[in-house]
């Protein structure tokens, strides 16, 4: 066969394979939005559940999915960071070191259900912080927090060597460099990282089943005590817990989190793309 | 006057030896060139100057390096004032993605310095000494990596003298510039040894030649011959160091 043929044959299949895989994507956006659009109006996506959930709108699941990401915001994104400088800036390549960022990986492995079983046993249960907004953010940032650490850990790892060693030449502390060198320049990175894993989190049902979901609430919440309603579990209960629920419903509830998710996503993008044309070396 | 003086100086990479008894006078106010073909060690000797190797794991150095007469090797030395007396140019102009007027004072920011007029001052100051102030005056809030390479490393030795330290260190520093750039920098060095003293590592034997007093010839972790440049040149008394400047080796 001749190296034309192949070449083609090689380009054809290979551009196939990508085709499919975007396909999926596609197909998901054109149903959810056929059938989701119908549905959301001002009334849904601002309004209180009605008649067992069979109408009115979804508003305490949105505002219980934003409480969520803002939770999982505060306690993820400032611990996250501050391990990350510490494993990437601080820590000597040892044992120790080896043993922690094994362990961070093998967190980004265990499955969601897990997290939601551990934040029942130790926030829920044992800390006594109940079934809470609390408990739920909790349980929510221990899961994101690898992503973030992963993602700052590689943003801090671009920054080049030399502008370390040109600010430690110069008489700056490590702390110096870190602050006035290092973190500018990975910022872009260590945002991306971070709304990319809040998105996640905003999606996530397993970990927040326990913790903080609330079946039916009508109200917004009061405080991070209060149990509150979700995207992703208000979809999982209209789906499966509520009979003769119109699928408008259930569909306009999913665009609205699709729709959040995918805000996050290209702002994620957005900000990269934006703070990288800064950044020229 | 000796300001650097080194004494049975070793220096290793886990097992393996770098620098073999190097002893070593750096005179204050003048250049100091150190030769030798790549992996010799003489980057890795001006680098125990400001201790720049203590970032590296797996480092062990035993002996001495007294600079003005004071030991700086020991766990006791304050790092930050050492780097502070003794600044180091790299091989590669490396500005920091900021503005010109930032580098510059990047290392008096560092050391406290908040006052605005006192920056300003002392920016204008640096820049005067590496010639780069009539030039850039006007675009001081230009980010730095649009200058040409020259410019780039005239701004680096300019945001180093900016701390005013007694030494300056340079590792290759003209290695990524084209002749002309190369020959106005060795310019600037000559104008600089006024004030401060030089230690050059250069791969460029005629660099050496041109601008050095004093110049040493490293091959494999030893200082084999140390002596003024002239006689380096015209009179070595190492017959590897004579293989190496006519040629025969490196």
């Amino acid at each position: 066969m001749d190296v034309k043929l192949k070449e083609r044959i090689a380009f054809s299949i290979l551009l196939i394979a990508t085709i499919i895989i975007i396909m999926p994507v596609v197909f998901i956006m054109i149903l959810v939005l056929l059938r989701g659009l119908p549905a959301v109006s001002p009334e849904f996506v601002f309004g209180m559940p009605r008649e067992g959930m069979r109408a009115g709108g979804i508003f305490p699941a949105i505002v219980g999915t934003v409480y969520l990401v803002l939770g999982t915001a505060v306690f993820s994104i400032p611990f996250g960071i501050m391990a990350a400088i510490y494993l990437n800036e601080y820590a000597a390549k040892n044992w120790l070191t080896r043993v922690i960022e094994l362990a961070i990986i093998n967190l980004a492995g265990v499955p969601s259900i897990v997290y939601g079983l551990f934040g029942l046993g130790l926030f829920v249960a044992f800390l006594n912080m109940g079934v809470s907004i609390l408990a739920g953010s909790l349980t929510l940032a221990i899961m994101t927090l690898p992503v973030i650490i992963t993602a700052t850990k590689e943003a801090l790892g671009a920054v080049p060597r030399s502008f370390r060693e040109v600010s430690f030449s110069l008489g700056a502390s490590r702390w110096q460099t870190v602050r006035h060198v290092v973190l500018p320049n990975a910022i872009p990175g260590i945002i991306t990282g971070a709304i990319l894993g809040l998105s996640r989190a905003a999606g996530e049902t397993a970990p927040i089943l326990f913790t903080v979901a609330a079946f039916y609430l009508p109200r917004l919440p009061r405080s991070v005590y209060d149990q509150a309603m979700a995207l992703p579990y208000h979809i999982y209960v209209l789906s499966t817990q509520v009979p003769n629920v119109s699928v408008k419903i259930q569909y306009g509830t999913v665009l609205v989190l699709v729709s959040l998710v995918f805000i996050m996503n290209i702002l994620a993008s957005w900000l990269r793309a934006r703070l990288r044309k800064r950044k020229t070396w | 006057m000796n300001i650097i003086e080194t004494n049975k100086l070793n220096l290793w990479y886990g097992a393996f030896q770098a620098l073999i008894n190097v002893n070593l006078n750096v005179a204050q106010n003048k250049i100091t060139a150190l030769i030798g073909p790549s992996g010799c060690g003489k980057s890795t000797l001006l680098r125990v100057f400001n201790r720049m190797n203590d970032l590296i794991e797996g480092v062990r150095i035993e002996g001495s390096v007294k600079l003005n007469g004071q030991e700086t090797l020991g766990a006791e030395t304050d790092l930050i004032e050492l780097r502070k007396r003794v600044g180091l140019v790299f091989q590669r102009p490396n500005p920091f993605p900021l503005s010109i007027f930032e580098n510059v004072v990047y290392g008096l920011r560092i050391h406290g310095i908040r006052n605005k007029r006192a920056l300003e001052a002392a920016a204008e100051k640096a820049l005067a000494s590496v010639l780069l102030f009539d030039e850039l005056k006007d675009d001081l809030g230009m980010n730095a990596l649009h200058l040409s390479l020259e410019q780039q490393q005239r701004l680096c030795i300019a945001r180093l003298l900016a701390v005013t330290p007694e030494i300056v260190l340079m590792d290759e520093p003209c290695s990524a510039l084209d002749p002309l750039a190369t020959m106005r920098i060795e310019e600037l060095m000559i104008e600089l040894k006024k004030h401060y003293s030089i230690v050059i590592v250069t791969h460029n034997m005629q660099q050496a030649a041109r601008i050095s007093d004093d110049c040493g010839y490293m091959l494999l972790g030893e200082l084999v011959e140390f002596a003024g440049t002239k006689q380096i040149f015209t009179a070595p008394r190492d017959k590897r160091t004579e293989d190496y400047i006519t040629g025969r080796f490196g």
